[in-house]
């Protein structure tokens, strides 16, 4: 039987809703699961973690993420618990840390996945920006996976069972690549990339106050705010907004575009979204081709429609 | 200093990408480019050059006899010298890695690395860091700023939804590029013509001691993914439009 690794990755002490698809994903393979938590107290995340063979608490004075220390503390992991397969989430921070972990042990990597099966050691994964699939298969020793958030569907009731608790100390050596500050922005944003709904704004906002009508619409929908190039590029709206093949890619349950034309480089960050609504003015633009339900019509009159009608009760 | 840029060809953004036997694409009609992130890359690389006296900048790129036309246009833009790694099949990950983190080496005075934070074909997001692994060098991924005073590199990167991490490094050091570091420039006449007179350096995958027999990540299979059904609009005057909409969200796709 394979042992099979997990990253738990917190973000300032929070649990990322995306662990859950990993640890629905390694649950139900029966697999014996190794879920590590770099954590001072590891109290509130257990009720997260029933149903796991081991979960193993890394202990340290600072654990301030540094991916030196984090990847070296995780390869010696994987060395000293013997894990087969480790898995994470294709995060900001499983971006940086993963490929180092991959080549600090010695490692297969796939990342991105849409679908993964430890036990095969076959992954899915997205490659064109999307415009196709490719399967990959591991045969390396060791294969880590990093997994896409809002894909693998969330189990409603795990299996109980407390799991066996070890603790491993962190590695709190030299640190090369050093993060000497995390600058937060302002403004409390919903991160795209976990995010089940998502308003984005084109071109057509006009400018950059303008986009205040998509915060508003959504305020309503407890939505992320993302935009167009186009709308990044005039700067109607700032870099961390942009969907598309150079942007963000992401992946909502609902994805409303308003004003966006449907270019391809803006569709294939935004393609596996669940359900897709255009607003445009433009009963051509190639945007109506791909969504799943359009309105025809103006931005600045239907966005506060909406809103109005969103904010009635059923 | 010397400094490296590497860089990957891939199909045009706008191409559409047919599957050909399963395991390929078909590259017929495909336009190739420069992957978006390593045009960042190579504009960086440039301006630290322009910064730095005496330095040259080197750019690599494994692949078939194709890319020699983008590494022409490297050496357009201003790069130095031009070396081209010969891989006709898949190689994967480690391996390239391996390959590139080899021919960097041969030079002890390496100083930094430009890389891409992906490359928009296979979306690996690793090669950058492995190779800095590889070289046992300190390394940022998706940069949007970048500084060097003497031997310390001070990089900005781009984490969640606006946060940003302030990164200190010591060359040598590896920078993968995103979008915002910078605008890449266009070749001048006199580049292109200057480039014509460089040679490009050929190098075979069993020079540097990597060969496709050491893949350990195989590629199966690629498909074309389901595409959706084209879906409707929705008639009406706004106001009933929208209520339909609403309606059709709730009842219909239940995403609300
Ligand atoms: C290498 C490369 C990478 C790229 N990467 C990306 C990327 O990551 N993301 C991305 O988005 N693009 C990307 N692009 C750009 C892409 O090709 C398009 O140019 C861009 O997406 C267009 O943005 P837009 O739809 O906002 O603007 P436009 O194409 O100008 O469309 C504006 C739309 O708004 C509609 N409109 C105007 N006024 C109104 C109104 N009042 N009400 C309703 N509708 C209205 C118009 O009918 C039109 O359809 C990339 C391009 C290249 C070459
Ligand atoms: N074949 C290659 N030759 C040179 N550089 C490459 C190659 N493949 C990837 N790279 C570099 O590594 C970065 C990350 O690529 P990837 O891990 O494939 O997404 C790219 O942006 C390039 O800078």
């Amino acid at each position: 039987m394979a042992n099979i690794g997990l990253y738990i990755e917190l973000k300032e002490g929070v649990f990322k809703k995306s662990n859950r698809e990993l640890l629905s994903l390694v649950r139900k393979c029966g697999q014996n699961v190794h879920a590590v938590v770099f954590c001072a107290d590891l109290q509130p995340y257990l009720p997260e973690l029933r149903g796991i063979q081991t979960v193993i608490q890394v202990k340290g004075t600072d654990l301030a993420y540094q991916p030196d220390r984090y990847a070296q503390t995780l390869a010696d992991i994987i060395a000293e618990f013997k894990l087969d397969v480790f898995c994470g989430i294709f995060s900001a921070q499983g971006k940086d840390l993963f490929p180092r972990l991959a080549a600090k042990a010695k490692a297969s990597l796939v990342n991105d996945c849409l679908a993964v099966d430890p036990a095969s050691r076959k992954a899915v994964k997205p490659v064109y920006s999307g415009k196709l699939l490719a399967e990959f298969q591991v045969n390396d020793e060791r294969a880590l996976f990093t997994i896409r958030p809002n894909v693998i569907p969330v189990e409603e009731n795990p299996a109980d069972g407390q799991p066996e608790i070890k603790t491993f100390p962190f590695n709190a050596g030299p640190v090369k690549t050093h993060i000497v500050q995390v600058v937060k922005s302002a403004a409390k944003k919903i991160d795209l990339t976990e995010a089940e709904i998502i308003v984005s704004g084109g071109r057509a906002m006009k400018n950059k106050e303008n986009f205040a009508i998509l915060e508003d619409l959504a305020a309503v929908l407890n939505a992320g705010v993302g935009a167009s190039r186009a709308a990044v590029d005039a700067e109607y709206a700032t870099a961390d907004m942009q969907v598309g093949q150079t942007g963000k890619v992401v992946n909502p349950k609902l994805y409303i575009a308003c004003g966006i034309s449907g270019a391809i480089q803006h569709f294939v960050g935004m393609k596996t979204s669940k359900i897709i609504v255009a607003i445009n003015k433009d009963p051509e633009a190639p945007i109506f081709k791909k969504a799943d339900y359009g309105i025809v019509g103006d931005l600045f009159a239907i966005a506060p429609l909406l809103q109005e009608e969103l904010k009635k009760k059923l | 200093m010397n400094i490296y840029v590497c860089l990957k060809q891939v199909p045009d953004t706008e191409a559409s990408i047919l599957v050909k036997d399963g395991k390929s694409i078909q590259e017929a009609n495909i336009k190739w480019i420069i992957s978006p992130y390593d045009e960042y890359a190579i504009e960086e690389a440039l301006k630290l050059k322009e910064k730095t006296p005496g330095s040259t900048v080197t750019a690599l790129c494994l692949g078939p006899e194709r890319v020699h036309s983008a590494l022409r246009s490297v050496l357009a833009m201003g790069a130095d010298k031009a070396v081209h790694i010969e891989s006709n099949g898949y190689l994967d990950d480690q391996n390239t890695a391996q390959a590139l983190a080899e021919v960097i080496k041969a030079d002890s005075a390496f100083g930094v690395i430009f890389t891409g934070k992906q490359a928009i074909d296979n979306d690996s997001y690793q090669l950058h860091l492995r190779l800095a692994e590889n070289l046992g060098i300190p390394a940022a991924t998706h940069v949007t700023a970048f500084t060097v005073e003497g031997q310390k590199v001070k990089v900005q990167r781009e984490i969640d939804e606006g946060a940003k991490e302030m990164i200190e490094m010591s060359i040598p050091c590896l920078v993968a590029a995103a979008k915002g570091l910078n605008t890449p420039r266009y070749a001048s006449m006199m580049g292109i013509m200057k480039a014509k007179k460089i040679e490009i350096k050929k190098i075979t995958l069993s020079e540097i001691g990597v060969n496709e027999s050491q893949n350990k990540v195989q590629l199966l299979k690629l498909s074309a993914p389901a595409e959706k059904p084209q879906g409707r609009v929705i008639p009406g005057e706004p106001a009933d439009a929208v209520k339909e909409l609403v309606r059709l969200l709730r009842e219909e796709a239940k995403v609300l």
